[in-house]
């Protein structure tokens, strides 16, 4: 049964246009894009911990400046992608606690280890540099409030990707326990940083519905080709090696052919099983709770000298 | 929406002195001396802006998107408020 308004929404679509939160939408793209938006959202805050882990130990004041920088900027993603939620009718406070108890989940990629400094280099060049070919779709996403985010968000990440690549350069030039260390993290990440696209067309959960409401424009294995496609030569120059015997140009396609990726490592991970997933939500859970005084005594505060409840805003607007 | 802890802001910047000020997103603050503080933290880490405005989302009124027909389009109708419906002679410069 399709009522007045959701032709019009359905016309809104087939016109290329962009929906805004006051639009009327179907309850299940409302759903879906608060599901994707959210997840996107816990994924910067949680993806601030591995890299934070190296901030008091950057090998020089360049480096850490570059890194307090970027762990900056995913808060700041964090923070774009919670807002753009809530033009969606979800709160700020349901999707923390929908994170802190693991109703909505985070990208699978933090829940690895970066054991050592090149770990920062290479989780800038692959798992930033997966994550920009995953967004910078997007950028033209049907929600509109999403899309402007992602705009933003790409902008600022492109100095994510670079600021990796150029000190696992370094790196790959230096002492040959600098160069084993960068081949290390890069032997460590590459697999996972695959995985960050998702599972394979075949069997993805999400993609078709997703695709029809415009807020995805490509399949997860095309996504992840084009990928593969960048890293090859970017490795080559590196000097380092990806860690996939089966890689290969193919000829006819036109593409590199790549390994069967591990997909009962993807879904352990997933479901709870990876290597860090109870230390980032402990670590989550923990920074919340230790903010509780500054959270009471900021409200506390606005109720005293904020604005009068007539000018709060509770609905929002067309952002 | 409910359950939020600090008011609602809209936040707008001026790119550079010339432009007008320009919606870019909004954010949770409990006054405006802090939503100001927060939107220069956010909204302008690579220097994209000389000016902020920081407004309470309460205080926006919008149109209703669902009217979009019947509310804009006397505006459309009036093709006589558009240069490009006048009929000039060919040759006349400067107009």
């Amino acid at each position: 049964m399709t009522t007045i308004s959701e032709s019009r929404f359905d016309a809104l679509l087939a016109a290329d246009e962009r929906i805004e939160p006051r639009d009327e939408m179907p309850e299940a793209y409302r759903a879906t894009l608060i599901r994707q938006i959210a997840q996107h959202a816990h994924s910067e805050i949680i993806g601030m911990q591995p890299e934070g882990n190296w901030l008091t130990r950057a090998p020089s004041l360049r480096r850490k400046a570059i890194l307090l920088a970027k762990v900056q900027d995913e808060a700041g993603h964090g923070l774009y992608l919670y807002a753009a939620a809530e033009t969606l009718g979800v709160s700020r406070t349901e999707l923390l606690d929908a994170l802190h108890t693991g109703r909505q989940r985070y990208s699978s990629i933090f829940n690895y280890p970066t054991l050592t400094w090149a770990d920062v280099g290479a989780i800038g060049w692959l798992v930033d540099g997966a994550a920009i070919v995953n967004q910078i779709p997007l950028t033209r996403c049907s929600f509109g409030p999403y899309a402007r985010a992602m705009v933003r968000i790409c902008q600022e990440e492109s100095f994510h990707q670079r600021q990796g690549y150029e000190s696992l350069h370094t790196l790959a030039r230096g002492t040959e326990g600098q160069r084993a260390m960068a081949q290390d993290a890069v032997d460590r990440w590459w697999w996972p940083s695959l995985m960050m696209f998702g599972p394979p067309d075949a069997t993805s959960t999400h993609s078709s519905r997703s695709t029809e409401w415009k807020i995805k424009r490509h399949s997860n294995d095309e996504l992840r080709q084009r990928f593969v496609d960048l890293c090859v030569p970017q490795a080559e120059i590196l000097g380092l090696t990806l860690p996939d015997a089966d890689l290969r140009w193919n000829e006819q396609t036109g593409h590199y052919d790549y390994g069967e990726i591990d997909w009962a490592e993807f879904k352990a991970v997933l479901d709870g099983d990876g290597p860090c997933n109870r230390q980032r939500i402990e670590r989550r859970t923990q920074a919340h709770r230790d903010g509780q005084w500054v959270r009471d005594a900021a409200a506390a505060y606005q109720a005293k000298h904020g604005q009068t409840p007539a000018a709060r805003g509770t609905e929002g607007t067309d952002r | 929406m409910t359950g939020d802890l600090y008011d609602l802001w809209e936040v707008f910047v001026r790119a550079r002195r010339g432009l007008s000020h320009q919606h870019v997103g909004s954010l949770h603050a409990p006054d405006a001396e802090v939503a100001l503080r927060r939107a220069r933290d956010l909204y302008t880490r690579r220097g994209e802006g000389v000016s902020i405005w920081v407004v309470p989302s309460g205080a926006v009124s919008a149109s209703d998107p669902g009217e979009k027909e019947p509310y804009f389009t006397p505006a459309r109708d009036k093709d006589y408020r558009y240069p490009t419906y006048y009929e000039l002679p060919k040759e006349v410069r400067g107009l």
